[in-house]
C-alpha cells in the first residue's frame, strides 16, 4: 500500500517495449504474476470483509474525518518539507565525493531500514521534552514537540525523506550536464541554471519521488505514535486509528483501511496520470 | 540475454526454500518482548512437534509480563520437559488474535470484557479470575508539575498520558476521572500500559494512569502517586484454556498452576490483589 506501482523509468526509451513484455518468457511471467498476486489478494480480501451494512454509520463517526483530515495534511506536509530540504540534500550527494559523502549517503538511508518505532525513539532523544535539542528548546522558548500535530509531521519526514532523496540524486546523476553546460556558456548563474535548466528536466524524478515520500508518511505508525503519542484530533492519524480500532472493533478497523486504502490508490492514479502524460510530451 | 531469466527463476526457487525453511523452525524464546510484536513469537512454538511434555503458548497482558515470566520458570521446574513461550501484549488484540485462529494454549486477560469477547466468540473454555488489578498515578522521578493528588491531573498546565479508550488499562483511566468527577485531557492515549509507563520514565509527560504492579515494578524510574481508594477503578484478571489447544491437558495444568498458593504469592508480591478481594 505505501509503495505505488509507478517506476520512475522514463517511459518511452525504448520503443515497444509493452508489446515484448507480453510476449515475454514464462520465467518472467510466472514470478510477476505471483509479485502481482501477492500484492492483490491482501487488498482483495480486506474488500471482502469490509462490513458493507455498517459502514456508513462507522464511517460518518467524526473520529475518521479528523484522523483522516490529519493523515492527509501531515503527509502533505512532510511530502512538502522532503521536496523543501530533499532536493538540494540529493543535489550535494550526487555532485560531492570523498569518503564523507559516502558515510553521509549510508546515514541517510539508515531511516529506510531502520525499524520505524527505533526512527520514533530516536526522535524523542533529540526532540523530545529531555531530549538533546528538546530540553534547550522547552527551557529557551517553551517549546515541546511530542504529542503535537508538528511532532507528527517531523516522524513522517524522518522516514519518507530517504525515498525523495535517493530517488532524485539518482536523477541528478543520469542528467545530461550539457544543457547546464550551455546555460552557463550563454551567462546564466548557477542558481538561475538550477532553477530554469535542471529542475524541470528533474520534474519527473522529484514527482516520483515525492509521491513516494508522500505515501510512505501516510502510512507511517511506529514513528508517530512512539515520538507523537495518540491523541484523537491532533496526532491520531488514520495508521494509529486502524490499530486501535482493531484492538475494540475489528470491523471499524477494516472501515478506516477501506478509506485509506481509497484514498491511496485515488491519488496515485490521479498523479500518475498527470505524470505519463506529461512525460510523453 | 537468455541466462538472465532462468537466474531470476533461480532465485524464486531460493526464496521459497527459504520460506519453507522458515515455517519448519520452531522458536527457542521463552518470553516474547513488546506490546506490539506480540504475533512474532506466538505463531511458531505450539505447532511444533507435541512430545511427551510439549509446549504451552501462553498469551497473557502486557501488566502480567514480570509475574508470569517467574510462574513460567516455576511451572517449567514442577513439570520438567515442558516448555512456555509467551506472548504479552494488550488484552483486547490478544482477544482478536486468539479470536482470528492465532496459535495459542492459554489466554489471561486483563480485564473481564476482554475475555468475554473470547468467550462470545467460542474460542476459549470458561475463564477462572485469578488476580485484581487497581490503579495508581505515576509521576517522573523530579516530579516536574508536582503532582501529589489526583486532582492535579485536572490542570490542563499537566501534560498526562494514559491507555487509549480501546484497551482495558485505558476504560479503568476514565473510570477513574468519572468517579473522581475530573475533567482531564490527556496529551496521549497511549496503546497500551508499557507505552505510558515509558512515556512517564522518559520524562516526556507529567503524570499517567497505570496499574498498581506497572508502578512497583518500574519503581527506580516512576514515582507513585496513590489514588483514593473511593475514586479507584480495579479489573479483574482472568485465566482459560483456548479451546483450539493441542495440548488441552498441560495448559489446564498451567491455569491451576497459576491459581495455586505458590503463584498466589508470586503475584501478591508483585502488588496484585486476591481474585476474591
Amino acid at each position: 500500500m505505501t509503495i505505488p506501482a509507478t517506476s520512475p523509468a522514463r517511459p518511452g526509451t525504448i520503443r515497444g517495449d509493452e508489446a515484448a513484455l507480453g510476449r515475454g518468457p514464462w520465467q518472467l511471467r510466472l514470478p510477476a504474476a505471483i509479485a502481482a498476486a501477492f500484492l492483490v489478494l491482501p487488498l482483495l480480501a480486506l474488500l471482502v470483509r469490509v462490513p458493507w451494512s455498517t459502514l456508513p454509520h462507522l464511517l460518518t463517526e467524526p473520529i475518521v474525518g479528523e484522523a483522516l483530515r490529519l493523515s492527509l495534511i501531515c503527509a502533505s506536509a512532510a511530502a512538502g518539507l522532503s521536496m523543501l530540504f530533499g532536493i538540494p540534500l540529493a543535489w550535494v550527494l550526487a555532485h560531492a565525493s570523498g569518503p564523507l559523502v559516502n558515510l553521509l549517503r549510508a546515514l541517510v538511508t539508515v531511516p529506510l531500514v531502520l525499524p520505524p518505532v527505533v526512527g520514533g525513539v530516536a526522535l524523542l532523544a533529540a526532540f523530545g521534552r529531555r531530549g538533546v535539542l528538546g530540553r534547550p528548546l522547552d527551557d529557551l522558548f517553551g517549546i515541546t514537540l511530542p504529542f503535537t500535530p508538528i511532532a507528527v509531521v517531523l516522524a513522517e519526514t524522518f522516514v519518507a525523506l530517504p525515498f525523495l532523496v535517493l530517488t532524485v540524486e539518482g536523477a541528478f546523476r543520469t542528467l545530461d550536464s550539457g544543457y547546464a553546460e550551455a546555460a552557463a556558456t550563454l551567462g546564466a548563474s548557477r542558481w538561475f541554471t538550477f532553477r530554469t535548466v535542471v529542475l524541470p528536466l528533474l520534474a519527473p524524478a522529484v514527482l516520483a519521488g515525492s509521491v513516494l515520500a508522500w505515501a510512505r508518511a501516510l502510512g507511517e505508525f511506529g514513528a508517530t505514535i512512539t515520538f507523537a503519542g495518540n491523541s484523537p484530533g491532533r496526532t491520531q492519524t488514520m495508521p494509529l486509528a486502524v490499530y486501535l480500532a482493531m484492538e475494540r472493533d475489528p470491523d471499524a478497523a477494516i472501515a478506516l483501511s477501506l478509506i485509506l486504502l481509497l484514498v491511496c490508490v485515488l491519488v496515485l492514479l490521479l498523479l500518475r496520470g498527470r505524470w505519463l502524460t506529461g512525460a510523453a510530451r | 540475454m537468455t541466462r538472465y531469466p532462468r537466474l531470476v527463476a533461480g532465485s524464486g526457487l531460493v526464496a521459497l526454500l527459504a520460506l519453507a525453511g522458515c515455517s519448519g523452525g520452531s522458536s527457542t524464546t521463552s518470553s516474547s518482548s513488546s506490546a506490539g510484536s506480540s504475533t512474532s513469537s506466538s505463531t511458531s512454538a505450539s505447532t511444533s512437534q507435541g512430545g511427551a511434555q510439549g509446549e504451552l503458548t501462553v498469551l497473557a497482558a502486557a501488566s502480567l509480563r514480570d509475574v508470569f515470566v517467574t510462574i513460567g520458570k516455576d511451572f517449567e521446574a514442577a513439570h520438567p520437559g515442558t516448555k512456555i513461550t509467551f506472548s504479552f501484549g494488550p488484552s483486547s488484540g490478544l482477544a482478536t488474535q486468539i479470536v482470528n485462529g492465532s496459535p495459542a494454549d492459554v489466554f489471561a486477560s486483563a480485564s473481564a470484557a476482554t475475555m468475554k469477547t473470547a468467550a462470545d466468540a467460542g474460542a476459549v473454555d470458561a475463564s477462572r479470575l485469578f488476580a485484581r488489578n487497581s490503579m495508581t498515578i505515576v509521576v517522573p522521578k523530579d516530579n516536574p508539575a508536582k503532582v501529589d493528588d489526583l486532582s492535579d491531573l485536572a490542570d490542563s498546565t499537566v501534560k498526562v498520558a494514559i491507555c487509549a479508550a480501546e484497551v482495558p488499562c485505558g476504560v479503568a483511566a476514565h473510570k477513574v476521572f468519572d468517579t473522581a468527577k475530573l475533567s482531564v485531557k490527556p496529551i496521549s492515549e497511549e496503546a497500551d500500559v508499557s507505552a505510558v509507563l515509558t512515556k512517564v520514565s522518559l520524562g516526556e509527560v507529567d503524570a499517567g494512569i497505570v496499574y498498581v504492579t506497572d508502578a512497583s515494578s518500574a519503581k527506580d524510574k516512576v514515582q507513585a502517586v496513590e489514588i483514593p481508594a473511593a475514586d479507584n477503578a480495579t479489573t479483574d484478571y482472568p485465566i482459560a484454556v483456548v479451546k483450539d489447544s493441542a495440548h488441552h491437558d498441560l495448559a489446564q495444568q498451567f491455569t491451576d498452576f497459576v491459581l495455586a498458593p505458590e503463584a498466589a504469592k508470586v503475584l501478591a508480591d508483585a502488588g496484585f490483589a486476591g481474585a476474591g478481594g
